[in-house]
């Protein structure tokens, strides 16, 4: 009985997987099921968390927003510009990512500074010239603290003012991949090789979503 | 004959290379800890932002001053590999001159090419001698 009811489960699961064959990332973050009234009867919908709209200064103090990140996937990161810890080997890993999709204009990275005071729209254009971007496919961006770790919260990403800890700001050092409809779609340890080489196999599975 | 003096040679060596393998093995633990995420697994650097530490010629001609380097931190620019690098590098006041002699010998013998130990009594010494 068990053993008929596991072959019948097994073959609808080799079904269900002929009709995708390519693999598929899941979207992350807790999903709420809401029931709504549609047409006089009641349909349940599932709404998966999103990246709200934004609109932040960039590293030629130009204001850009979501919708310069629209049809496209785009990784997004936390960091600050004389930050001594984790954060030069989060963005020597987010550099390997950019080298290998550059001029790729199905892809773009935004990195978003959390030190609100120093890492004015000059510094960050310094400093990325220095790490060695050469286009707007990466952008820098500033903003006023509470829209940055604001923001950093639906990223799923920590961050914290904090002078205990060098640098005097707290952060995690995650990379994390977004679709095109704003949606997390991965969640990668920026400091970590190995997680770093998932985020660059992720990112093809990603972009084939859209081919 | 070559033989002969080549054993010789890495007899004499031996002993030496022993304690500069263990500074360095040492060294490579407290480079990982205070030194990698800006400079690197490799000693490669990051792009014009953090100098690598690869230039066998800085590390020769600056030996006297690197102990100085990393203990009181380091900023305005200097030249490596003939690039000009500008950001400032903090000061680790905690390390000991062992620990220094230890990251030094792992430096100036993995990344450059010095085969002998950094001793504490260098560090002590040029230390003493910092410009500040």
């Amino acid at each position: 009985m068990i053993r008929n009811f596991l072959a019948v489960a097994a073959a609808t699961i080799v079904f269900l997987s002929c009709e995708s064959q390519a693999p598929k990332l899941p979207i992350i973050g807790d999903r709420e099921v809401i029931e709504k009234v549609v047409d006089g009867k009641s349909v349940v919908d599932t709404i998966y968390p999103a990246i709200p709209d934004f609109k932040f200064l960039n590293q030629d103090s130009v204001l850009i927003s979501n919708k310069d990140f629209d049809n496209k996937i785009y990784v997004a990161n936390f960091f600050f510009t004389h930050c001594p810890s984790i954060c030069p080997t989060m963005q020597r890993n987010l550099l390997k990512a950019y080298q290998k999709y550059k001029g790729n204009e199905a892809i773009a990275f935004l990195s978003h500074s959390i030190d609100f005071k120093y890492d004015h729209p000059h510094v960050l254009k310094s400093y990325a010239t220095k790490l060695g971007v050469e286009n707007d496919q990466w952008q820098f961006v500033t903003g006023s603290k509470a829209d940055i770790y604001g923001i950093s919260d639906k990223y799923l990403i920590f961050t914290k003012e904090d002078e205990n800890v060098a640098g005097g700001y707290d952060h995690s050092g995650y990379l994390v991949l977004i679709d095109h409809n704003k949606h997390i779609r991965g969640v990668y340890d920026g400091t970590n090789d190995e997680e770093t080489e998932k985020l660059l196999k992720e990112i093809d599975i990603l972009l084939a979503e859209y081919k | 004959m070559i033989i002969g003096f080549s054993q010789l040679s890495s007899c004499h060596n031996n002993n030496l290379n022993i304690q500069t393998a263990q500074y360095a093995v040492n060294g490579q633990k407290l480079y990982r800890t205070h030194c990698q995420n800006c400079h690197g697994a490799k000693g490669e650097g990051l792009g014009k932002l953090y100098p690598p530490l690869t230039d066998n010629k800085y590390l020769t001609d600056n030996r006297n001053k690197l102990a100085c380097i990393i203990k009181n931190g380091l900023s305005g620019e200097i030249v490596v590999n003939g690039e000009i690098y500008n950001q400032a590098m903090p000061a680790i006041a905690t390390l000991t001159d062992l620990d220094i002699a230890y990251i030094l010998t792992y430096v100036t013998t993995h990344f450059g090419d010095s085969d002998s130990t950094f001793t504490q009594e260098e560090v002590k010494k040029n230390l003493s001698n910092c410009t500040k």
